[in-house]
């Protein structure tokens, strides 16, 4: 699954909603977006809140997101963007091609 | 070291300071000036942070030469060390190039420590604008930078800039033609972003330390640029 | 559902542009935190997790700080590194030092 990833892949956000300690904003929750870079490898936030190790480390990536995907009526032109540290196991990797 | 302390504290996320744990004062009031002690009550939570600290040291937790060293370094950090590096870049492409690798290791050759979390530099081009933000909590890189702002820890600059960040810079001053494309980073992850802002025009030929004077901690945020007064 | 903390994209006034000094009491808790991540006795994880849990209205009234040292306690509290009983005894032992402090003229000038 992880192969999958890698910078100019197309993902979206898992459309989870858990109890507890995550680091994936609301606002990208099934939201497409593409992946520009590694940004870091760190242990999973959601383990080491609760005083567990959270290893081996996850991958982090930089996910770009048109602003126009998270919001429709963004006010601003097409090409403003938000860019995103996003722990692998929140990405699904989409067939189509950037 | 004096402290105009006036107990907004981060109430920019627009509450009343309703903390109901031992404040005597209405919201808003400010305290008058006192140069020794803390200014204002002694709040139950300062009581709690003064208790903590006692136990800790009581039982071997922190040390006491620790935690005097750890407040002086707190009261070291400031934007002035981010600027240097930035005038450093804008004078040295290889620094430049090495600053946006590894912020940590470039500010580690100018003698600065910037700390034990990586930190990375998002750099402004002509046509595209870098802004930081951290919705989720208010992580900054306040091991190089010193304290964040109160402004960038409250809720209205944590939930609108993601949202209308053009809006959001235009209250900071900061008008963007739509041509450029504003690119606004959410630190979710453990790892640090400061802005690498453009050289503005007008600055050729002149030394680092005349170039860092126009980099402000706003800069470094994004909600800024550097400008260059007026002769 | 979304947490309260989780607050990107939601609407919100005007950013106002306040600042302060950090008061000495505030640097005490950053220093705090420093030392306890770099001893590894706990982490900024569980620092965000006992600032989350607080709850909506604590976060939105309690001043940053306050978040913080409230959220450390807790985590010192649930590792067994303290207990409830000598927190509740070093409050006021710290209360009575500041008393102390208080009545010694020296070491205040009131404004």
């Amino acid at each position: 699954m992880s192969a999958a990833l890698g910078p100019g892949r197309k993902v979206r956000v898992r459309a989870l909603a858990p109890p507890g300690h995550c680091r994936t904003p609301w606002y990208t929750r099934g939201r497409v977006g593409v992946i520009e870079a590694l940004l870091d490898r760190e242990p999973d936030p959601e383990e080491r809140a609760y005083g567990r190790p959270g290893l081996p480390a996850l991958r982090v990536w930089r996910v770009s997101f048109a602003q126009r995907e998270l919001w429709p009526d963004y006010a601003g032109p097409a090409h403003d963007r938000v860019a995103v540290g996003i722990f692998e196991p929140w990405l699904e990797p989409l067939e189509e091609a950037p | 070291m004096s402290h105009d302390h006036d107990h907004t504290h981060d109430r920019g996320h627009g509450h009343d300071h309703g903390d109901g744990a031992g404040h005597a004062h209405p919201p808003g009031q400010r305290h008058p000036f006192q140069p020794d002690l803390e200014d204002g009550p002694y709040t139950w939570h300062m009581a709690l942070t003064d208790a903590v600290a006692a136990l800790l040291l009581e039982k071997g937790v922190i040390g006491a030469d620790e935690l005097r060293r750890t407040l002086e370094d707190i009261d070291a950090k400031s934007p002035a060390d981010g600027a240097r590096l930035v005038a450093r870049a804008w004078v040295d492409p290889a620094f430049r190039a090495r600053l946006l690798e590894d912020v940590n290791a470039a500010a580690a050759e100018l003698g600065i420590d910037a700390g034990g979390i990586p930190i990375r530099a998002v750099e402004c081009r002509p046509g595209e604008h870098h802004v930081i933000v951290c919705t989720l909590c208010s992580c900054y890189p306040r091991l190089l930078l010193g304290a964040a702002p109160d402004w960038y820890k409250a809720r209205a600059y944590r939930s609108r800039v993601v949202r209308e960040p053009r809006a959001v810079l235009a209250e900071f001053g900061l008008e963007l033609p739509e041509a450029i494309r504003v690119v606004v980073h959410d630190s979710t992850a453990e790892l640090r972003f400061m802005v690498l802002p453009e050289r503005p025009a007008g600055t050729d030929g002149w030394d680092e330390e005349r170039l860092a004077a126009l980099v402000t901690r706003d800069c470094l945020i994004g909600v800024a640029r550097p400008v260059v007064p007026p002769a | 559902m979304r947490r309260h903390h989780d607050m990107g994209g939601l609407p919100a006034g005007p950013v106002e542009r306040t600042e302060h000094e950090h008061a000495p009491w505030e640097k005490r808790v950053d220093a705090i935190l420093r030392l306890l991540v770099a001893r590894q006795v706990m982490t900024l994880d569980e620092l965000r997790r006992g600032i989350e849990e607080l709850g909506p209205g604590a976060y939105d009234e309690l001043s940053y700080f306050e978040r913080w040292i409230r959220s450390i306690s807790h985590v010192l509290l649930e590792k067994g590194v303290v207990t409830v009983h000598e927190l509740a005894l070093a409050i006021e032992a710290a209360k009575a030092r500041r008393a102390a402090a208080l009545a010694c003229p020296k070491t205040v000038a009131q404004a």
